[in-house]
């Protein structure tokens, strides 16, 4: 497969949630690349973690469609709700908390991703619910 | 007889319950023993009324939004289906005014089909365009689109007829066609409606596109944000491949196109045409040196056609119906209908399909019905985060690229963000520098330091240091930045400081600025 290095990496991460540094020569070696090759490839986008995220990732919505309809708010109240700032993890694994740069749900600003589902008109009432049923599930 | 009741499954539809709206119905129906068929259609993209659910009668779909899943028992106790009254009901939805004045080309569809049901898209007139192009000339099919006068929707508004006839005229073992379904741009949505809604128009503008350069293998560059447009693709590629429509001799014509969609991983600039092809082939999504263009020298080398999602998935009507049918919209050299979607601050947000030559105050008051806070608006950013924001005196601009060219704006991807009046613009322009930091691909040096630089100054004028020396570094770190930087993500992150800058300047500050933009 050409090109494969993306691929592989998405592979790893849907799988066990992130791409381990222990990873990295394994994968070299696999694309006959060097281990600093895919370091730079892993670290220069934003959707490669390189750490066990917690058991729900929660990512908040930041572009201007957002910011127009009070996201600047939503991420405060979300933060002080979790106790956590950006690209951090709650002390009891639950959630972690991500910013995002648009989820293409303008229409229906503002907008937060929990798991790969979109929600939109997201208030901090809704947000509340969406994390109190998180929590009750888990 | 089963009754047939419509529930979109586009993402956004989703994002405000259509799921549980369906479980919802379907609980109702049969409590009541009802017989009846729930379809997951695409969205008409009348996203202010979503769920927007949809009910087949003799007369045509009658519309019901917007349906919250606690608001379905409701509807089965005024008896809907067999004409009851009920305060949500909008009447036929194909004479919703908001619907009725649009003109849909590209998003013809939208709204009516089940998005990976191959007989419907079939049905619906799909696959003509491509039976057209199987009977022409590759140099016909260029010839076509290039009368055509469709312009890459994507935002950089290039001729895709020269695009296309760059590659079929360099000679190559492999040529690619790359579709660029990276959609970062903020208030933005039309590439991931037609990925989720309408996949095999895509598919189909994508074969076409292959037999008119001579390319046999096609990559979609799908943003990670979408997984539901990813599953979509996926299911449309294997139905296309099953009946012959994509893999060797397609329709038995002899030729071959071949399709994968691959996920990028949410960086923004990978937007950027040779960004993507960096990292579709593996690499750090960094900003390649031009020339060579990527038609002569794109993907692993070789020529490759980089198209955006609206452009290639219009290419089917064009072929479809001729050039001169689609040339015949528009105006200036802005040919043909450009999907419009509003979004941030409007009452009636959605999909607006449009020839060119509307004015932004139709759309925002018009369409949009004034802003959903009530306060009059104060600024618009057209175009996504490089765009520029626009003042309510500018409001009477018509949508042609070179008319917004003319006002410092660019048309871009086709988003509109509208802000009401507690917009604080000094801060919109801070966000626009962070952005550009945090996107960033770090190759050239005024968009990696420049974006920091100025964020920095933009602080210094908030906090009321020295404002007006202050101003005149920012249009100085802007001129460098427009001027000096490898590609448009730091040569246009000026667009949105600078208009904020010229015709907000009280939220910097200072109460009137000589606009030397």
């Amino acid at each position: 497969m050409p090109g494969a290095l993306l691929p592989l990496l998405h592979a790893i991460q849907d799988d066990i949630g992130y791409v381990p540094e222990l990873a990295y020569s394994l994968i070299a070696k696999a694309l006959s690349l060097s281990v600093a090759e895919v370091h730079g490839v892993v670290t220069f986008y934003h959707h490669f973690r390189t750490h066990q995220p917690g058991r729900h990732i929660l990512q908040v919505c930041r572009a201007e469609s957002c910011q127009a309809l009070g996201s600047d708010a939503l991420e405060i109240h979300i933060k002080n709700k979790l106790g956590i700032e950006f690209h951090e993890t709650t002390p009891d694994g639950a959630f972690t908390l991500e910013p995002i740069y648009c989820l293409g749900n303008c229409a229906c600003s503002p907008s937060v991703m929990i798991n790969e589902e979109v929600y939109g008109r997201v208030d901090n009432k809704k947000i509340d619910q969406l994390i109190s049923d998180l929590k009750n599930a888990s | 007889m089963t009754i047939k009741i419509f529930v979109p499954i586009d993402s956004t539809a989703l994002s405000l319950g259509a799921n549980e709206v369906a479980v919802a119905i379907s609980k109702e129906a049969q409590a009541k023993k009802l017989d009846i068929q729930i379809i997951r259609n695409s969205s008409r993209g009348l996203f202010w009324l979503e769920t927007l659910v949809e009910l087949e009668t003799p007369q045509g779909r009658i519309g019901f939004g917007p349906i919250n899943p606690s608001d379905v028992k409701s509807l089965f106790d005024a008896d809907f289906i067999n004409g009851g009254e009920h305060p949500l009901a909008l009447g036929l939805v194909s004479e919703i005014d908001w619907l009725k004045k649009q003109e849909r080309l590209t998003f013809a569809r939208m709204g009516i089909t089940e998005p990976t049901n191959i007989d419907q898209y079939m049905a619906h007139d799909g696959f003509q365009g491509l039976k057209n192009a199987l009977n022409l000339k590759p140099e016909a099919i260029v010839e076509t689109v290039t009368a055509s006068g469709l312009r890459g929707r994507g935002g950089a508004a290039f001729p895709t007829g020269i695009k296309w006839k760059t590659v079929l005229d360099t000679q190559a073992t492999q040529k690619y066609i790359v579709c660029n379904a990276d959609e970062g741009d903020s208030g933005t949505y039309s590439d991931r409606m037609i990925m989720e809604g309408d996949p095999f128009v895509l598919i189909e503008g994508m074969i076409i596109a292959g037999l008119a350069v001579g390319a046999t293998q096609g990559y979609i560059y799908l943003r990670s944000e979408y997984p539901h447009a990813l599953k979509t693709l996926n299911e449309a590629i294997h139905q296309a491949t099953k009946i012959d429509y994509l893999g060797e001799d397609i329709l038995k014509s002899g030729k071959s196109f071949h399709l994968e969609v691959r996920r990028a991983a949410g960086a923004y600039i990978c937007g950027e045409e040779t960004s993507l092809l960096e990292s579709l082939e593996g690499k750090r999504g960094l900003v390649r040196f031009k020339p060579p263009l990527p038609a002569i020298e794109g993907l692993f080398g070789k020529p490759t056609v980089v198209n955006n999602v609206v452009s290639l998935a219009t290419v089917p009507i064009i072929l479809a119906k001729g050039a001169k049918y689609y040339q015949d919209f528009g105006m200036g050299k802005s040919r043909g209908t450009l999907p419009i979607q509003l979004a941030g601050n409007l009452k009636r947000t959605g999909l607006v399909e449009k020839a060119f030559g509307i004015t932004l105050r139709e759309l925002l008051y018009d369409f949009g019905g004034g802003s959903l806070s009530g306060k009059p608006i104060k600024a618009v950013q057209v175009g996504g985060p490089l765009g520029a924001y626009l003042p309510e005196s500018q409001f009477d601009t018509p949508l042609d690229y070179e008319k917004f060219s003319e006002i410092f704006a660019v048309l871009g991807h086709g988003g509109i963000v509208a802000f009401d009046e507690t917009v604080n613009m000094a801060k919109m322009a801070r966000y626009a520098f962070n952005f550009c930091a945090i996107e960033s691909c770090g190759k050239c040096t005024p968009c990696r330091i420049g974006s920091t630089r100025g964020i920095e100054v933009i602080d210094h004028i908030m906090q009321g240091h020295d404002v007006n020396k202050h101003i005149a570094l920012v249009r100085d770190l802007a001129d460098t930045m427009l001027n000096g930087s490898l590609c448009a993500l730091g040569g246009m992150t000026p667009f949105p400081v600078l208009s904020a800058l010229n015709h907000f300047s009280k939220d910097f500050g200072v109460d009137a600025i000589d606009s030397k933009a």
